[in-house]
């Protein structure tokens, strides 16, 4: 079956069985190896990617699902180049040890942030309750995601002071 | 892990995926959100030749009309997590939503779908049991409802014939002052529940009008507990009947030992729970 799915901005077509995992289409037809697989039973989250802007997990939707919808991945937090704040963040707050479960904790933080720009720690703690930190590092994971959210408040503050004066 | 080989259907109205689900029958799995479908899809417990994806048809709104709260099947547990409506007005809904399996699942599985599953470890199945919800069935032979006490059968088993789909959830507004609230259990986000029980109480001048106790992931499917309710029917709450409904519970439950606990520390749990929830229940009934 051929789909179009816009990935990351952009459209992308394939021609494939109707079987095939969100997760597989994403990293063997597109070849964006980002979106990594953990458990594939519905229970790590390591797959999460965004549709249509809300986290799923990819290894729990077929590929042919997202035909003529939106799929984000981590390859698509950059911007012009530039990390997005949840990347330079999780750099910076040594958010991640062995990477694994990066992809998605950084998709699904951005999603956060987005509704919610200052999470609390349990705030934080419950949006990524339903990934896996396998290295159990969550204590930087959460403290990355909430540093994030400040310095994006602050680049917006600086635009709006920057535009006043 | 793949799935075996399906043919993949994607009707553009409800008319035409009845149309589909005559022609293909048994043979046919319909796909709302996909998170219990897809998983046994992909263990092969299930290997339909023909998937009918329902989940981008409009039948997601959740609406407060006359007597009843009416919930299309298709409402993902986020959007019945995130309603003012259910926040304001029916607490089992709004403490059990933010409860289902995980933040990422709930964005994605459904509540037909929940219930069409009926897996006794589902938590949608014993919320309606305790409100008295009725179901609303569809197919190209016509319309009809059935309560969710006729509609959940056995374990993965519903009343649905193969050409039918669950289109809508009815919930009878509650009269008089009302509480509720859904406990449960589990070892971690995301696991089945140990043991959940959803507990619903109208009163009408001080008195019990009516109780809704069901119980998750005790016996072979969501188990509403009749005698306890029964026996709070019309009486005056407080404590000793509250201990009286959480014993008839628990003698209602037929809990399994497994990983997540014996027989008899899951019986004792459904007993606390339903008089922990009724407590609470009363307590918010009597705040309203």
């Amino acid at each position: 079956m051929e789909i179009t799915v816009k990935v990351n901005g952009a459209d992308r077509t394939a021609d494939v069985e109707p079987r095939l995992l969100l997760s597989h289409l994403i990293r063997e037809e597109f070849g964006l190896t980002g979106t990594h697989m953990g458990c594939d039973t519905t229970s790590c989250g390591a797959c999460t990617v965004l549709l249509d802007g809300r986290p799923v997990k990819s290894c729990t939707v077929f590929g042919v699902q997202a035909d003529g919808r939106e799929v984000r991945t981590v390859e698509g937090l950059l911007q012009d180049g530039q990390l997005h704040p949840i990347q330079a963040a999780f750099k910076e707050e040594h958010g991640l040890q062995c990477g694994f479960c990066t992809p998605g904790m950084m998709l699904t933080g951005s999603v956060l942030l987005a509704e919610n720009p200052s999470p609390t720690d349990e705030e934080v703690r419950w949006a990524i309750s339903g990934q896996i930190c396998r290295c159990t590092g969550y204590m930087n994971i959460v403290n990355a995601i909430q540093a994030a959210g400040k310095a994006m408040s602050e680049t917006t503050e600086d635009a709006a002071a920057s535009v006043a004066s | 892990m793949l799935p075996s080989r399906f043919e993949y259907h994607r009707p553009e109205s409800l008319e035409e995926a009845f149309q589909l689900l005559s022609q293909y029958g048994d043979e046919a799995k319909v796909l709302a959100g996909g998170q219990s479908l897809i998983p046994v899809m992909k263990l092969r417990l299930a290997t339909p030749g023909h998937i009918i994806d329902i989940s981008r048809l409009s039948l997601d709104e959740i609406a407060e009309s006359g007597d009843a709260l009416t919930v299309g099947a298709l409402a993902r547990h986020r959007d019945l997590e995130r309603s003012d409506v259910i926040k304001a007005g029916y607490p089992v809904m709004a403490t059990a939503a933010p409860l289902i399996s995980d933040p990422v699942v709930r964005n994605l599985g459904t509540i037909g779908g929940s219930l069409c599953h009926a897996d006794p470890a589902g938590d949608w199945g014993s919320v309606m049991l305790a409100l008295g919800a009725r179901v609303v069935i569809g197919s190209a032979r016509g319309e009809r409802e059935l309560p969710v006490s006729e509609f959940l059968v056995d374990t993965f088993t519903t009343a649905l014939e193969p050409d039918e789909i669950l289109t809508q959830v009815k919930v009878p507004k509650p009269s008089g002052s009302s509480g509720g609230t859904y406990l449960k259990m589990e070892r971690k986000v995301g696991d089945f529940a140990t043991v959940a029980t959803a507990v619903h109480l109208s009163l009408s001048n001080g008195t019990v009008d009516r109780a809704g106790i069901a119980l998750t992931a005790v016996g072979s499917k969501n188990i509403e507990a009749t005698d306890a309710e029964a026996s709070l029917a019309g009486s005056e709450p407080s404590e000793e009947a509250f201990a009286e409904a959480g014993r008839l519970a628990a003698e209602a439950s037929s809990p399994v030992s497994d990983v997540r606990g014996s027989e008899a520390y899951k019986r004792h749990v459904v007993d606390v729970y339903v008089r922990r929830g009724l407590t609470r229940a009363l307590e918010s009934a009597r705040a309203a």
